[in-house]
């Protein structure tokens, strides 16, 4: 990048430094943290919407609606991350390959599985085979958000669910008494209520989303802890113009810095909205801060 | 004018389409210096890509590389992720039930001891391997004990810390390693594992197979495949 960097073999100390961390492998590292807050700033509202629907259907007065709101809940949150990530992901793909070959290819007379392999005509390949790195990387990365919402909207779900029964009664039947329909007394006394109690839980959902980023390599997403390994790896002057010993432990310290500070910033904000949502609310936080002096 | 350049425009589009059927997508690990890594400005490098490369170039194809983990890169090719596994994979007879193989581009590479000193038993001590490689499946059928790591890299870390005594992988990795690291030492034993390696394609794909054969024959013919052997240090070259 420099200009003094074209031979990095007779540079010593900070100008070393300054050419080491400057190179394309580098600039990939540095881009997958913008992947990682990118896939947090998605995920986070998406899985929002998924809890938020699932938590609504759970408690849903039709018995079909209700069922496949418990059920999505209760099988999402009792498989493990990592066989869910594994298996879902391919299976998604999967899916998804075999409604487009149903609709695109009619005429196809083999069939889809033959032996371990999984074939569908070319049309149908999703993303098609003959797109670019950038298309394949950006479903990998969709698949990735989908499946983070599908799994933390399960628990976001049941948080939420929670939330809505914690909202005190008396709330709802003066909504009732004021002659407002169920739907009204949902989404104008129960929704803006319930945020309160759905807080903490989310907060813990939040910062463990954060810190579960690293399995996006499951999904073929080369996020940072990806960079991390294979930056600070052991590399041979045969191959590369700036050897050096077993370094991973210094780019995982960087790591570790960086969710500490980022799980930190989040803090400070879930309290500043916590003391926002608390305010006017009939729990013992809202009480405090009507009585405080202004 | 206008007619022109519509027409103009469907030929470009034409012609973007019949080429782009050739696409093919080429998997490795990006791990496994010298037969591929990822170098300096963040893109796979090493024996294989320039292998690849003209091998593609013979075959007429446009080829694209993608990284993968060694864990999954089978899985993900039967899953039709990419086409073609080009990553310093022996051909082995378990490997073959589930993917097929084109001919092999290189002559099997004797497996390696290195350890910290040159006084290991490595018939009972604990090694260290790379998971679902051929050299751990020998280990684990051997009197000496296993622990298996993701990554190349993390099975030398291993013997680094005394996790294990010895790592045991190919020789064209272990050598390039032990040169530049003085504490490593190569031991004498040696093994001779596998058929060579060789790309592996979907067992569906017989046309793909067919193609790369083609070219391989065509680099064993004239040298070239040879001359890249040498360059990169990856052990004997083909008669």
């Amino acid at each position: 990048m420099f200009s003094y960097c074209t031979d990095p073999s007779t540079l010593e100390g900070l100008t070393w430094l300054s050419c080491y961390l400057t190179t394309g492998k580098h600039a990939g590292f540095y881009i997958s943290f913008g992947t990682v807050l990118l896939l947090l700033a998605i995920t986070a509202p998406t899985a929002l919407a998924f809890g938020f629907a699932g938590a609504t259907a759970a408690r849903s007065r039709l018995w079909p609606i209700k069922w496949i709101g418990k059920t999505y809940i209760a099988i999402v949150r009792g498989v493990p991350d990592i066989a869910f990530f594994l298996f879902f992901v391919i299976a998604l793909d999967q899916m998804f390959e075999w409604a487009r070959h149903k609709i695109k290819c009619p005429d196809w007379d083999q069939p889809i599985r033959q032996g371990n392999d999984f074939v569908v005509c070319q049309a149908a390949k999703l993303p098609l085979g003959e797109a670019p790195q950038w298309v394949h990387e950006t479903y990998g990365f969709f698949l990735a958000v989908l499946t983070f919402a599908i799994v933390f909207g399960a628990f976001a779900a049941n948080v939420l669910f929670g939330a809505m029964r914690a909202v005190p009664q008396g709330q709802l039947e003066t909504a009732e008494a004021y002659g407002m329909s169920r739907r009204q007394t949902f989404w104008r006394i129960l929704v803006p209520q319930m945020w309160v109690y759905a807080l903490p839980g989310l907060s813990n959902l939040w910062l463990v989303l954060i810190k579960a980023t690293p399995l996006l390599f499951l999904l073929g997403v080369e996020d940072i802890v990806y960079w991390a390994r294979e930056l600070g790896g052991t590399k041979l002057s045969r191959f590369t113009e700036y050897p050096h010993g077993d370094w991973r432990m210094w780019y995982f310290l960087v790591l570790l810095v960086f969710y500490l500070c980022f799980t930190k910033v989040s803090e400070l904000f879930i309290e500043r909205l916590m003391v926002k949502l608390t305010h006017g609310q009939a729990t013992t936080g809202g009480e405090t801060q009507r009585k405080a002096p202004v | 004018m206008k007619k022109l350049v519509l027409a103009t425009c469907a030929l470009a589009l034409s012609a973007g389409m019949t080429m782009a059927m050739d696409v093919v997508r080429m998997g490795t690990e990006g791990a496994y210096p010298p037969w591929n890594f990822i170098n300096d400005s963040g893109e796979v490098d090493g024996f294989e890509r320039e292998l690849g490369d003209e091998l593609c170039k013979r075959a007429e194809l446009t080829c694209e590389w993608v990284t993968n983990e060694w864990d999954s890169i089978i899985p993900n090719l039967v899953s039709g992720n990419y086409d073609v596994i080009i990553a310093g994979m022996s051909i082995t007879d378990e490997r073959d039930e589930v993917i097929d193989f084109t001919q092999n581009y290189s002559v099997p590479d004797p497996t390696l001891y290195v350890a910290l000193s040159g006084d290991v038993d490595v018939d009972k001590g604990v090694i260290a391997t790379q998971t679902g490689t051929i050299q751990a499946a020998y280990i684990a059928d051997s009197d000496a004990t296993l622990v298996e790591f993701a990554t190349p890299e993390e099975t030398l870390a291993a013997v680094r810390n005394g996790e294990a005594d010895a790592v045991f992988a190919d020789a064209s990795f272990l050598e390039a390693v032990a040169a530049e690291d003085d504490s490593l030492v190569v031991l004498e034993k040696q093994v001779l594992l596998g058929g060579g390696v060789g790309m592996g394609v979907r067992e569906s794909d017989a046309e793909l197979k067919a193609t790369f054969n083609t070219a391989i024959d065509s680099m064993k013919a004239d040298g070239s495949l040879n001359a890249l052997i040498t360059k990169w240090e990856i052990g004997s070259t083909f008669e």
